[in-house]
């Protein structure tokens, strides 16, 4: 194992794999580790993105395309469908991938870039000089060896435990980690044109459950839930056993994940001396969808680009990092996740009730944007009695 | 009496969930099995984010 890289990436998701061949491209030595002994596995995703987002980055390819989607539904507790149709939306409505395949194909387009690839390493600290970060102590297959680097990029998912111990504070609040587990489902009833969110304090508190096809019959079935009100008994995974007997009691399920989706803010600061935190570890998820996948990717990239051209000027300190946060911030990745955050504080103060009066309002309209901000202006636009209500909602799109 | 955390690992999901809410950095997803690898205060946060209820803590004599 080499010793000394300009660029170490920790994680092979698709942060870490677009950071590294940004700045293998670059003509950087770079090396990515993943902790896992397989890239993309296990999966712990919902596997949804959109389709503009997904092709700035990489062409689609039916490989790792497990179904095209033309529709969406919102289902309000009441049963009230609210749909979103892509011959109205453009082809913005999604794709649902096979993250198995997806994670490695970015993972080899790095490694053809020339990045080091390494598996079944993990790091296990930062190696600190002087209060930068100078690369990672690891255990690479049971054996420790040190790896240095000019800048290290922590694409080390919702754990996001590298950046913690190079001194940021990663630490996410029960109530904002959607706790969530999930079924790929076979042999079940569904539309395989559509992905289904179902919304309601019954179903998925402070959350949603979906259905989003894998094909024909089959789905991913999965819940979040806000972590403050997972207990004994009312967790992710009883909320999705109960929709499941219910909606798909002879179902099959072939494969069943859990994991966790930060849902509050993004880290207040995502970058230090040596340092740059990119994907779910810097928590640049969408706070109302909790889809990561395209910030992940657009973040690992721009940290790639930072780091390259720091390098290349001979100063990686945080001061001179810092215009990879300051970008990602002010891009419209940022505004939306920050507006989000702000509508997804206002819906989790909703019961049942309200729910439905809101999806019954905007239930019969041709949406022509398939957009939380189009949802929105709707919502206002029909619901003047909640005016008052409302206003805190309006105020995001200010 | 001491307090202490048990990982039920048949239950387990390996997703990593009660490490990113443990406020001490005390737990550790290892591959394909979660370690406590820190002292942990036994706050009990991590029992409740997990998914599956595999997190416990326990009071001893």
């Amino acid at each position: 194992m080499k010793n000394n890289y300009d660029i170490l990436v920790i994680g092979g998701g698709p942060a870490g794999a677009l950071a590294a061949k940004t700045a293998a491209k670059a003509g950087n030595s770079v090396c990515l580790i993943e902790k896992r002994p397989a890239i993309g596995t296990p999966v712990r995703c919902a596997e949804g993105i959109g389709k503009e987002l997904l092709k700035e980055y990489i062409k689609p390819d039916p490989r790792w395309i497990s179904a095209d989607i033309e529709s969406a539904r919102i289902i309000a507790p009441n049963g009230t469908a609210i749909r979103l149709d892509q011959d109205r939306a453009g082809s913005e409505v999604g794709y649902v991938l096979d993250r198995k395949v997806f994670d490695r194909e970015l993972v080899w387009q790095a490694a053809e870039a020339g990045a080091d690839v390494i598996v079944k390493t993990r790091a296990t600290a930062p190696i600190m000089e002087n209060g930068a970060v100078r690369g990672a102590k690891v255990l690479s297959a049971g054996t420790p060896a040190d790896i240095r680097a000019e800048v290290v990029i922590a694409a080390d998912g919702t754990e996001a435990q590298f950046a913690r111990r190079a001194g940021l504070d990663t630490t996410v609040p029960l109530r904002e980690m959607m706790s969530c587990a999930q079924y790929l489902m076979t042999d079940i009833d569904i539309d395989a044109g559509s992905t289904d969110f179902y919304l309601g304090n019954e179903i998925a508190p402070e959350g949603y459950l979906w259905v989003f096809p894998k094909g024909d019959r089959t789905a991913n079935v999965g819940i979040g839930i806000t972590g403050r009100k997972s207990r004994d008994g009312s967790r992710a995974k009883d909320y999705l056993d109960r929709f499941v007997a219910k909606s798909f009691p002879d179902g099959k399920t072939i494969e069943a994940i859990a994991g966790g989706v930060p849902v509050c803010r993004p880290l207040a600061c995502t970058v230090g001396d040596g340092l740059l935190v990119a994907g779910d570890a810097a928590r640049v998820v969408d706070p109302i969808t909790g889809g990561g996948i395209g910030n992940a990717m657009y973040t690992g990239r721009l940290a790639g680009e930072v780091a390259s051209k720091c390098i290349e000027a001979g100063n990686c300190s945080k001061e001179a990092l810092m215009p990879y946060d300051t970008e990602w911030r002010a891009s419209r990745m940022g505004m939306t996740i920050e507006r989000n955050y702000k509508v997804k504080e206002y819906f989790i103060t909703l019961d049942d009730t309200k729910l439905n009066t809101l999806a019954d309002s905007i239930a019969s309209i041709s949406f022509s944007e398939f957009s939380v901000a189009a949802l929105i202006r709707e919502l206002i636009k029909r619901n003047p009695k909640m005016l008052l209500e409302l206003k805190a909602l309006k105020d995001t799109l200010a | 009496m001491s307090t202490m955390l048990r990982i039920n690992r048949d239950k387990c999901g390996y997703c990593g969930t009660c490490v990113a809410v443990c406020p001490e950095d005390a737990l550790e997803l290892i591959d394909a099995y979660l370690s406590l690898e820190r002292e942990c205060i036994a706050c009990g946060i991590c029992a409740r984010a997990c998914p599956l209820g595999a997190l416990e803590v326990v009071h001893e004599e």
